[in-house]
């Protein structure tokens, strides 16, 4: 059997698999820009806070995605929880660092003069920082994304959701001629869905990039 | 182009009204062994031009931005209008005060009729007032709307960023205008043709208006009053331009107006009110005796050349005096030479000496506001006024554009 003729027998799987591991990406995304977003516009201006929050989502980063969704089990139980929780914390560094870089990039002289026209703080944020920081904002979620997307794979192992049955799948018939399609299936459902996102970013970011900001 | 009309007279007067007051204003920023501005008392007079002026980080952006609360006092007391501005509102207090800087500030992704529009936004206005508004600054600072409302502030020279920065600063109509080195970082033609235009639209709108420079040249041209800023923020010396010039109080100040004090002063000096010596003229029509004895009285009083009028008494001709030959050169006694432009009444002696010195020429002709003879400014007369007591009251009132 080819691997044209094994997909075909089980492309709704593969579908399936594929939907489950795009909403689980965006579902530890959305999470990650609800917990990220505010945690940066709290601690850009700052010092110490600012720098220790970096820390603390660059020290998630480092921690072996095999050790963090399995450390997860203990309080989340299996499945969902801590596959959502797990890709969160992965999402965090770069979704903070880029909205703090970008939040920090904007010119001081303009935030000056809106609060010398008497804008208050909120008005700031909302209608002068954040639109110039967007385009920042955004290349942090689009790199937040793709790294969600392989990492995604691994919830598998504690009974999540995606494409990384697939590829479990594979591991566990190790030796059996499906094995490799199975992996293989897996793999290119993740790299499938990593083209079609940057396409949507792409179109997200010439949609939503103020007009006047070079883009 | 039209006349500026005379701003508040800085001279303090008993009616005048002042619109801004310091009182021992202290600024310490945390982990500066010094004070930025130190005890700074200081009162700015309502509709007049004060210029802080002084050298690089003594304390005039930092001064400018207590006023309107962009930070706050270590110590001291700013009062608005004769009211405290901490009992103000401070968004409140701001929308009362325009603000231009250097860097522009513009909002980048925003076009510049929005840019424009921020404050009457707030302040609530109806679109049709605020579209009105618009293309009435940009018009006022010498942006024409149809080509420029629409625009990104990305798509605008350094200049344009500027003048749209001082339109966006008028837009609500403040009292008040804190300007922090607004027609900074722009070629000099440029930056004296925004001077010129912003000291017209102040001669229509009379704000009241702090405006800092480094450049006392600048200073001197813009400010109804100047105070000249030391280091500390301590202010050396508050005076009108010509006091400042004519009579520096130590020798700090008199270090940073530098050598050129004197030409500055010449600048500052109008015609129209000064005493300018008036010798004896010849009518065009008279006969060629009358001329003959015009000459020799002319000529025995020294002088090289004899003004000829018309019937209305308008210069048309200098004649040469036997004074005026010299071995080899110059025309022959009893000859025509053509006349330059005389100088008006709102020429300044700058004007005239820098006449006299391009055109190679020993006097000027002086004429009244409707072209009359008025008399005639040679080199020596201009030494005689430069020293005279005269140049040291002028009356203070702004400099007309000629
Ligand atoms: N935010 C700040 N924190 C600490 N020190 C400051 C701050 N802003 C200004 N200073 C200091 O206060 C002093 C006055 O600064 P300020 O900006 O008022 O000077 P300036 O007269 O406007 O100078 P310039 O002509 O260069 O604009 C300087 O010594 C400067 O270093
Ligand atoms: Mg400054």
């Amino acid at each position: 059997m080819t691997f044209f003729e094994f997909f075909a027998q089980n492309r709704a799987d593969v579908l399936d698999a594929t939907v489950e591991h795009a909403v689980l990406v965006l579902e530890g995304l959305g999470l990650a820009v609800l917990i990220g977003l505010p945690v940066a516009v709290l601690t850009y201006r700052t010092g110490y806070p600012r720098a220790a929050v970096l820390g603390v989502a660059g020290l998630l980063l480092t921690i072996p995605s095999y050790a963090l969704f399995g450390l997860l089990i203990t309080p989340l139980g299996l499945g969902n929880g801590p596959s959502i929780v797990a890709l969160t914390l992965y999402a965090l560094l770069p979704v903070l660092r880029n909205a703090i870089v970008g939040l920090r990039e904007v010119d001081p002289a303009v935030t000056e003069s809106a609060r010398a026209m008497g804008m208050g703080r909120l008005r700031v944020l909302t209608t002068v920082e954040l639109p110039l920081a967007w385009p920042v904002v955004l290349a942090g979620l689009r790199v937040a994304t793709q790294l969600l997307l392989s990492i995604a794979a691994i919830a598998a192992a504690v009974n999540g959701p995606g494409l990384g049955n697939l590829i479990l799948d594979g591991l566990a018939t190790a030796g059996t001629p499906f094995a490799v399609y199975l992996t293989l299936e897996g793999a290119a459902g993740i790299v499938v869905l990593a083209v079609l996102f940057e396409l949507l970013f792409a179109a997200v970011n010439r949609l939503t990039t103020p007009r006047g900001l070079g883009a | 182009m039209p006349e500026m009309t005379q701003s508040d007279t800085p001279q303090q007067t008993p009616g005048e009204r002042t619109m801004i007051r310091l009182d021992k204003l202290t600024k310490r920023y945390p982990g500066q062994p010094g004070a930025a501005v130190e005890e700074l008392t200081l009162d700015i007079p309502a509709g007049s031009i004060v210029v802080f002026v002084g050298p690089s980080g003594c304390g005039k952006t930092t001064t400018m931005k207590l006023i309107n609360r962009l930070i706050e006092p270590t110590s001291g007391r700013i009062h608005l209008d004769g009211q405290d501005v901490t009992r103000i509102p401070v968004h409140q207090l701001r929308r009362r005060i325009g603000y231009a800087i250097q860097q522009g500030g513009l909002f980048p992704h925003r076009t510049v009729a929005d840019n424009i529009a921020t404050v009457p936004k707030m302040l609530g206005w109806d679109r049709a007032r605020i579209t009105a508004r618009v293309d009435e600054l940009l018009e006022m600072v010498g942006l024409d709307p149809e080509a420029y409302r629409g625009r990104r502030p990305g798509q605008l020279s350094g200049g344009q960023q500027q003048r749209v920065g001082v339109a966006r600063a008028l837009a609500g109509d403040p009292q008040v205008m804190l300007m922090d080195e607004p027609f900074g970082a722009i070629d000099p033609l440029n930056r004296e043709a925004l001077q010129n235009e912003f000291l017209r639209i102040q001669a229509r709108l009379h704000k009241t208006i702090v405006f800092v420079t480094h450049d006392i040249d600048e200073a001197v041209k813009m400010g109804d009053r100047i105070a000249l800023f030391g280091d500390g923020g301590r202010v050396l010396q508050y005076d009108t331009p010509e006091r400042l010039l004519a009579d520096p109080a130590d020798r700090a100040v008199a270090e940073f107006i530098g050598a050129g004090a004197a030409v500055r002063r010449l600048s500052l000096a109008r015609i129209g009110s000064l005493a300018v010596p008036g010798p004896p003229v010849v009518e065009r029509a008279a006969d060629a005796q009358a001329r003959a004895a015009a000459l020799a009285r002319a000529a025995e009083s020294g002088e090289e050349y004899v003004l000829v009028v018309d019937e209305d008494r308008r210069p048309v001709a200098w004649l040469a005096t036997a004074g005026a030959r010299r071995p080899g050169e110059g025309p022959a006694a009893g000859e025509e030479v053509p006349l330059l432009t005389p100088m008006g009444p709102g020429h300044t002696l700058f004007d005239a000496l820098d006449h006299m010195l391009s055109s190679n020429a020993s006097a000027v002709a002086v004429v009244d506001g409707d072209g009359r003879y008025r008399g005639v400014l040679g080199m020596d007369a201009v030494r005689t006024l430069i020293n005279s007591q005269a140049l040291h009251t002028a009356d203070g009132s702004k400099l007309q554009e000629v």
